[in-house]
């Protein structure tokens, strides 16, 4: 009777790693379509980047300092995600908090950088329609401002449930998939900031 | 405030002309008609949890079938009727009805039915059924119970679904359709030559349905790389599997393009952007580009899975493996491969330059060297076969006669120089059409005859199933060869009216009577199911094996229980099954069985998806918030509920198992005098059917009185 107990314990426990495989795997693919579909607008931007149409270019725009520290808040929280998720593995629940909050935090001031710019430009009366170029500048961008605003929700909402429901298995899978995504987003803001920011100033 | 509440919607949106009124009746009659037969049956419950709720991909196929069969009838096909009517009717000398100059239909309406017809055949139609396909066989055929992820499928289908609907709301708001041609090519999709909510119809039906159709293909990449059964390797899965497998490695490649395309194509009209517009530094040309990069791959991903149930059919019907297994599957991964960077030659007239030119129609040609060995394959198949001539075979030669029509036309249009003659002629179309009705439909219907007995659990009428392949083989060359002659005589494509002199309108009444007689090929198939539904105790596949088949899913029940196998088998060899027959079978033992559960998530997201799409296209921003909150709301709840599986017991499995042979045993000896379900000439005829439905009538009526 023991025998049969414990033959199925192990294949319940087969079937979770199983599932737990498929999953970061097809999270894998995810990520592969969600970078295609950066690519076109990577392609749309190097297409259009010299379509100002009179108005001003991304070196009369672009602020050197700004972008600089977009970069290093961003790399930041994509390391304080990485000692995370080690805490996670370990199933230390306070740790697992402190660093994705602290994350969460560095997002957070990112992408208040990035509206903050946003928003200079459009004050200033650059908006997203006033030439090809920052139609492209403002779609890829913001693009990867949207993505990073799901990945802040996606954080709040996990760190809420472990909070209540503690650092069970399920939610260890989402966090792998959440950090794996965070550094996705943490690459696609490299491309970024060289092509669209550094390229500028060459 | 009215336009806070109904954005740009008012009483001219409500159908007022003929054809939306028409369409609005119709549908309102169908919803009505489903309403009432529902609730006289009182299957509303029934419906909801063994259907619309339902994770299996069994069920979830049949639902794409009948979704696509009802797009492919109320409006793909009709709406090709409607445009040869035009066609035939459009000469210069003749004239107009119903307010129009030429033919039937104003210049305006002829276009936005030539778009909806591509449109709709291309997602709604040969999307529709290659999916339901691949999500009926593919799991049989790898030896599994359910999919990598059953939530995505289901979201997947619905949101198919609500793409569906949204390319049908045009007939109940707003009256039109967009009218730029299926791609919507820039700069004409922009509010400034098209300010009419047809193009924003266009944009979300297609959004809608295309995310769609990347969560499917991820799901089922997971499931065929991750699910197969012990000793599938590879290099043992059957040709359909491979087939899937390689199209749908192409949408999750080249359909985040076209999602991203349409975005912008979005922003420039909803925003103002300037991707695609000629002022301010937009650029049209890239728009060309980048949906022919998806544009191209996307016939591909039709026709691959379609390749594999033909290297199935020939296999099976000829009592051989399929000829050189690995230089057919090669082919298959060598024009994924080569059809990602062909996109160019449909425009080559565009101006890239020799050199460009060059590479892409070099491309195109050496694409035709892969399919041309798997058409080599297939004929080696049949070499000294024991061939047996049924419809599934049947469509399959037709397949090989038409889509080779359609390949060699196909390498002449990939010539550049040539190209600036036949580009945009009806040469053109007519290439096309050959691949897609000879390659993909015939797949399609090649592929739902072969799997009928495995899904339904009755074969389908063979007699008159043979008529409807020849209505559909005399109807096509009718309709297509006259379309190439036409498309060398110089006619463009799209015309909706053309100068008498030129002579080309008996071609283009041949074109008509060709559709009248694939119409006919249509109701016939109709027919075809009805009559085998009658004879179906007669028709029963009792062994799960009508055709004596080589693959997996032959080797359970027909149709299959919810969980597929009751033990998951082992693949030693590549044709498993017929490997498997060869011995004797194992001894069955039961066991825990763990499925996942139904869900409405899918349902509840894409109703909040068709809304999202709704109100961007009448401008409701209140909706669009409220639907954009409804999905995130949806989603959250169900990726945190971690009880989404339900184990059923081994004693449970059993008695199922044992109820359905005894069901099966007990109809074996109730038809055990009559002939048994291979024997193809007792089947009955037209004559028969149609004695049948007249006595039926008859009774009926007199019923009544």
């Amino acid at each position: 009777m023991t025998e049969v107990v414990e033959a199925q314990r192990i294949d319940h426990t087969d079937h979770e790693a199983a599932a737990n495989d498929r999953v970061m795997f097809g999270f894998w693919v995810y990520l592969m379509t969600d970078l295609l579909m950066f690519a076109v607008l990577f392609a749309v931007y190097a297409v259009l980047h010299g379509n100002t149409a009179g108005g001003p270019s991304g070196s009369a725009l672009f602020s050197q300092p700004q972008a600089l520290a977009e970069t290093l808040l961003l790399l930041t929280s994509s390391f304080t995600c990485g000692i995370g998720m080690i805490a996670a593995r370990k199933g230390n629940k306070s740790q697992v908090l402190a660093w994705f909050g602290l994350t969460f935090l560095l997002g957070l001031a990112f992408l208040g950088l990035e509206i903050k710019e946003f928003a200079e430009f459009i004050h200033e009366g650059h908006t997203l329609s006033s030439s090809a170029f920052l139609s492209s500048f403002f779609t890829l961008v913001g693009t990867h401002g949207i993505h990073i605003t799901s990945g802040l929700l996606w954080m709040g909402i996990t760190l809420g449930f472990i909070i209540k429901r503690g650092l069970n298995q399920p939610l260890v899978r989402k966090l792998a998939l959440l950090s794996l995504f965070w550094h996705f987003l943490d690459i696609v803001w490299i491309f970024i900031f060289s092509i669209v920011y550094l390229m500028a100033f060459v | 405030m009215k336009e806070f509440l109904i954005g740009k919607l008012s009483l001219e949106s409500l159908p007022h002309e003929w054809f939306t009124l028409g369409g609005t009746v119709f549908f309102g009659l169908l919803t009505v008609a489903v309403i009432v037969l529902l609730t006289v049956t009182k299957r509303w419950k029934w419906l909801w949890k063994e259907w619309l709720t339902s994770v299996d991909p069994k069920k979830i196929g049949i639902m794409y079938f009948i979704v696509a069969g009802f797009m492919l009838i109320a409006r793909g096909g009709l709406e090709a009727l409607m445009m040869w009517l035009q066609q035939a009717l459009g000469a210069s000398n003749m004239p107009g009805a119903l307010g129009a100059t030429h033919g039937y239909l104003s210049a305006d309406h002829f276009q936005q039915i030539f778009t909806a017809h591509g449109n709709i055949m291309v997602f709604f139609v040969a999307m529709g059924f290659i999916f339901g396909l691949i999500n009926y066989i593919v799991p049989l055929q790898i030896g599994a119970r359910d999919l990598a992820s059953p939530f995505l499928n289901t979201l997947g289908f619905w949101l198919y679904v609500a793409g569906v609907v949204m390319v049908n709301m045009f007939f109940v708001f707003g009256g039109q359709y967009a009218a730029t041609g299926w791609l919507a090519v820039a700069p004409l999709s922009g509010t400034q030559f098209s300010p009419g909510v047809g193009m924003d119809y266009w944009i979300w039906s297609l959004q809608i349905s295309g995310v769609g159709t990347t969560l499917g293909a991820i799901n089922f990449i997971m499931t065929i790389l991750k699910m197969r059964a012990p000793g599938m390797t590879l290099w043992k899965m059957p040709a359909f599997t491979w087939g899937s497998l390689c199209s749908m490695i192409m949408a999750v490649t080249v359909f985040p393009l076209l999602t991203a395309t349409i975005f912008l194509v979005f922003f420039d009209r909803y925003f103002g952007t300037h991707f695609f517009t000629t002022t301010l530094g937009g650029d049209p040309m890239m728009y060309t580009n980048l949906i022919w990069m998806w544009g191209h791959p996307e016939v591909y991903i039709l026709v691959l899975p379609a390749y594999g149930v033909f290297s199935e059919i020939v296999s099976t019907f000829s009592r051989k493996p399929l000829a050189s297994y690995t230089s057919n599957i090669l082919g298959m991964i060598g024009v994924s491969l080569f059809a990602l960077s062909v996109w160019l030659h449909h425009f080559f007239t565009m101006g890239a330059g020799a050199d460009v030119n060059a590479f892409f129609g070099v491309m195109t040609m050496c694409i035709a060297i892969p399919t041309t060995v798997l058409v080599f394959t297939w004929i080696a198949t049949m070499y000294k076969g024991r061939i047996r001539f049924t419809t599934p075979m049947l469509w399959f030669l037709g397949f090989i006669a038409v889509f080779t029509l359609g390949g060699i036309t196909g390498v002449m249009l990939a010539i550049p120089p040539a190209d600036f003659q036949f580009h945009n002629s009806l040469f053109l179309v007519a290439h096309f059409h050959s691949n897609v009705i000879g390659g993909v439909l015939f797949g399609v219907f090649a592929g739902i005859s072969y799997w009928f007995p495995k899904i339904a659990g009755f074969r389908l009428n063979e007699r008159i199933g043979k008529y409807a392949f020849w209505c559909w083989m005399i109807g096509f060359s009718l309709s297509f060869i006259p379309m190439y002659i036409l498309g060398l005589m110089g006619a463009t494509r799209r015309l909706d009216t053309y100068d008498a002199s030129t002579g080309w309108q008996p071609f283009y009444v041949l074109m008509l009577i060709g559709g009248i007689i694939i119409a006919i090929g249509v109701a016939l198939q109709i027919v075809q199911i009805i009559a085998s539904v009658i004879e179906k105790k007669r028709l029963r596949d009792i062994t799960g094996d009508p055709w004596d088949g080589r693959s997996l899913e032959w080797a359970t029940a027909s149709p299959p229980a919810p969980y597929n196998f009751t033990t998951i088998p082992q693949a030693a060899t590549r044709d498993t099954f017929w490997e498997m027959k060869k011995q004797s079978l194992p001894k069955v033992a039961y066991e825990d069985i763990r499925m996942p559960k139904n869900t409405a998530s899918g349902i509840y997201i894409s109703i909040f998806a068709f809304l999202l799409g709704f109100g961007f296209v009448w401008h409701i921003s209140w909706l669009i918030v409220v639907s954009m909150v409804g999905i995130l709301a949806c989603i959250i709840t169900r990726t945190f509920n971690d009880h989404t599986e339900s184990t059923i017991p081994a004693a449970e499995v059993e008695r199922l198992e044992i109820a359905r042979r005894e069901k099966l045993q007990h109809e074996h000896n109730v038809s055990a005098d009559k002939p048994t379900h291979l024997d193809m000439d007792a089947d009955m005829g037209l004559r028969e059917f149609i004695k049948i439905a007249v006595v039926w009538a008859w009774n009926v009526v007199r019923h009544k009185q």
